[in-house]
């Protein structure tokens, strides 16, 4: 949307998974480098990193350290907001809670994003946002009807969390700019991904009712599912809300005989007997590509989609038109595709302008254009540790990119 | 009286169902004027879909309705005729913003397509949202939830790997709308407040989803790699899922330090190198094996509780009917309740995030059916008595 946003890393938790040497790591690990190739350094290379960075500067600053804390201070003198996602007690243990932030800065926007929120019993528990998820009550509904709670495929808590903080700068500044305050924001990804379930919640508070997994199924849409069509892994979803729409449905499967059956004869009993009608569809849709018979189904009105995969969804003639994916070229990691904005606004529609940063890539622009530090000041900063080259390399460090 | 962040936007809502209706719920809880215009005799879909006190379903009662409509003010109005219209277009003159979630091209057959209205409101922002936007192949295609999480990428990701696709509870693609088309619409304000000048925000809930595929694309892009369904796996961290323990479930997660997390588990064989190594989750199996016995020996709240005591990051996997209950909601204060006149009084999910100055408040229930006509037709646009009663006499609101 065109802020000019400036990320703060460290050599010793950079969020790029940290330094590797160079390897081909196969698997889901090794696909997220171009090539399967970490490359001479991976930390440029890494498809999470990349893929959530673009359209920000980086630079390295270690904030354990005073030099560090001090050129932050700085840095808080000339920026209108400030985002961080430590645990709850790190900021004030480098001296940076909002408390001594609006001290140096009364109209800067600090945003705290944490597990559970800045203060009660859990404040200091540690949280990646799958846990979130098992935690806010996602999990259990996750679920098969008959199976074990699961996790969404994605970093669902993470990426809402995000958006919910998107909204609270924007409103945050809105309010600054009418009154000239700057104000704190605790966002708890629990407290975030909540209201999300916010029909269960009611259906509990209002008849004590603990929710239960429907798998694909809907309190009152029948058919309402994922079918299994010709190919391995190929699926078509179909939500059938109203009778016109199961007369539609009917006309396309070519008006079979047990569409007649008067299990299946009524909105009702339709849904009464939704997994022999599951059953019964399967056999019909199993015949079929599933882009197709989406496609056919649409056309008649039916409310249907293919499941699409990555690969499916980047050659979407849909999305192609769009214009959804859009290109970046990166120095160390090529030109690629990512997804773009993820909304059109006719004035002011905002693209993909900059790859994601390489480590440390814009220290020069930061330190010396920004904040206007010597020559000599920046390189005691590099003597001293407070910025750095190339993130350290624990291995075991991936873990950390959750957060 | 304490301002609000946004206090002072007057918004018009249109919308219906989930998606919009979550937008305006977000504009209008952190102080928003929001208008929601419902249709005379029936109004917003939502009303009929429940929960239910009691499953006795009542227009005024939906569960999910009352959740979604708080904080607003009601109002109904007929766009279906030239009075209705006209009346919109004089609402339209005072508002900052519009929001709508009709199927496209409905705001243009009335003549109120973002066109028209920039007419009468040059500043005004519009924000549209559909399953597949306002232009494209898709554009006339039929939605719901399921058909946006499917097309968007992310059922194909969510589920067991022998089983088909699973989409995620209840309405998440619609959410993800709600709040995508909550962040343009304070985009649209911040430009128009430095410029004044308004804009038109197309939002596709089949992208809202797309965007949130944790870098599936990138990766896909990097290597050709499609990824694919891991149950609750994660395909980088291991262990990273949900696995049974003594009462129940438990969410597992090792974080940072691999040492540590053997250490508080007393199992020396997961230091053995194929397992303590970071590419241990080619052997997740073996992992989770290793961990199951422990697991089963120990309680979920035991496992949380000492686990959090050495900073790992275990998870309870929580049903909704334990959330009340919970000690840091309740510390927090995070459900409140909300007295409604017709439904009665309830406890609501409450703020996403806290604000230092501008907290979150509820300040009223959803409203009634027409609500509040008197105070907009009559207050807001300045139409006599007369005019209103001919107006509901007419079908007009």
């Amino acid at each position: 949307m065109g802020a000019e946003i400036i990320r703060v890393e460290c050599a010793a938790r950079s969020g790029r998974g940290g330094g590797l040497p160079r390897m081909k790591p196969g698997g889901a690990f090794g696909a997220s480098f171009p090539d399967g190739d970490t490359g001479e350094r991976s930390y440029n290379r890494f498809a999470y990193y990349n893929e959530v960075n673009r359209n920000k500067y980086a630079i390295t600053l270690d904030l354990t350290k005073p030099l560090g804390v001090e050129v932050f201070e700085k840095l808080v003198k000339v920026s209108d907001v400030l985002v961080e996602n430590f645990s709850p007690r790190v900021m004030a243990n480098f001296g940076l809670d909002y408390s001594a932030l609006k001290q140096i800065s009364p109209e800067i926007i600090m945003v705290s994003i944490s597990g559970y929120g800045q203060d009660g019993p859990y404040r200091d528990y540690v949280a990646y946002g799958q846990g979130i998820e098992a935690m806010a009550g996602f999990s259990r509904l996750t679920a098969y009807p008959d199976g074990e709670p699961l996790k969404s495929g994605v970093a669902y808590a993470d990426a809402t969390s995000g958006l919910f903080a998107a909204f609270a700068i924007l409103a945050a500044l809105r309010y600054r700019q009418l009154t000239g305050k700057g104000q704190y924001i605790d966002l708890s990804m629990r407290e975030a991904l909540t209201p999300l379930l916010g029909e269960f919640i009611m259906d509990h508070t209002m008849n004590r009712r603990a929710a239960k997994p429907m798998g694909n199924h809907h309190p009152s849409m029948a058919p309402h599912g994922c079918y299994r069509c010709r190919g391995e892994d190929s699926w078509v979803v179909i939500a059938i809300a109203s009778d016109e729409e199961w007369r539609s449905l009917c006309r396309v499967m070519g008006d079979p005989p047990w569409t007649r059956d008067e299990r299946f004869s009524h909105a009702r009993s339709r849904w009464q007997n939704q997994d022999e009608l599951d059953r019964f569809i399967e056999r019909w849709t199993s015949n079929y590509d599933h882009r197709q018979l989406a496609s056919l189904l649409q056309q008649a009105g039916v409310k249907a989609g293919a499941v699409l995969s990555v690969a499916e969804l980047v050659e979407d003639p849909h999305l192609r038109e769009r214009g959804f994916f859009e290109p970046l070229s990166h120095p160390e990691a090529g030109s690629h595709l990512y997804p773009g904005i993820s909304w059109k606004m006719s004035r002011t529609p905002g693209r993909l302008r900059l790859p994601a940063p390489c480590f440390g890539e814009h220290n020069e622009y930061v330190f010396g254009q920004l904040l206007g530090l010597s020559r000599d000041e920046i390189l005691r900063l590099a003597e001293e540790g407070v910025t750095a080259t190339e993130p350290f390399s624990p291995l075991d460090q991936y873990s950390e990119m959750e957060t | 009286m304490s301002q609000e962040a946004l206090s002072g936007l007057f918004v018009l809502d249109l919308s219906e169902n989930i998606s919009g209706p979550f937008c305006t719920k977000l504009l209008a809880d952190y102080g928003a004027e929001v208008i929601k215009i419902e249709k005379p005799g029936e109004g917003d879909p939502a009303r009929k879909i429940g929960p239910f006190p009691g499953d006795e379903p009542h227009p005024e009662k939906s569960g999910t309705f009352l959740f979604l409509n708080a904080n607003k003010k009601g109002v109904t109005l007929n766009l279906g005729g030239k009075g209705g219209i006209a009346i919109f277009q004089k609402l339209v003159e005072k508002a900052d913003i519009v929001v709508e979630n009709f199927r496209p091209g409905v705001m243009a057959g009335s003549g109120l397509d973002y066109q028209a209205l920039a007419k009468i409101n040059p500043s005004l922002i519009m924000t549209s949202i559909s399953y597949f936007g306002q232009w494209g192949p898709y554009r006339d295609y039929h939605g719901s939830d399921i058909i946006a999480q499917a097309m968007g990428g992310l059922m194909q990701l969510t589920g067991e790997p022998e089983r088909e696709p699973l989409k995620l509870p209840g309405s998440q693609a619609e959410f993800q709308a709600g709040l995508n088309a909550a962040v343009a619409t304070l985009c649209a304000l911040y430009f128009r407040d430095q410029t004044g000048e308004g804009q038109h925000i197309d939002v596709s809930v089949q992208e809202a989803v797309a965007s949130i595929l944790e870098s599936a694309v990138a990766t896909y892009s990097y290597s050709g790699f499609i990824r694919g369904r891991l149950g609750s796996r994660h395909p980088l961290q291991c262990p990273s899922r949900v696995m049974r323990c003594k009462d129940g479930w438990i969410h597992v997660q090792a974080g940072a330090n691999w040492d540590h997390f053997a250490a508080f588990l007393q199992t020396p064989q997961l230091m053995e190198p194929k397992l303590a190594s970071i590419f241990r989750y080619h052997h997740a199996d073996e992992v989770e094996g290793v961990l199951q016995p422990w697991l089963m020996k120990h309680g979920a709240e035991e496992i949380f509780a000492s686990g959090q005591e050495w900073r790992i990051p275990f998870a309870m996997v929580l049903g909704i009917e334990e959330l009340g209950e919970d000690p840091q909601y309740k510390a927090r204060g995070f459900f409140l309740e909300i007295d409604h006149p017709v439904a009665g009084r309830f406890a609501y999910p409450g703020a996403p995030f806290r604000m230092s100055q501008t907290p979150w408040q509820i300040a009223r229930p959803a409203p009634l059916l027409g609500e509040h006509n008197e105070e907009i037709y009559a207050g807001r646009l300045g139409l006599s008595n007369e005019d209103v009663a001919r107006l509901r006499k007419n079908g007009v609101i």
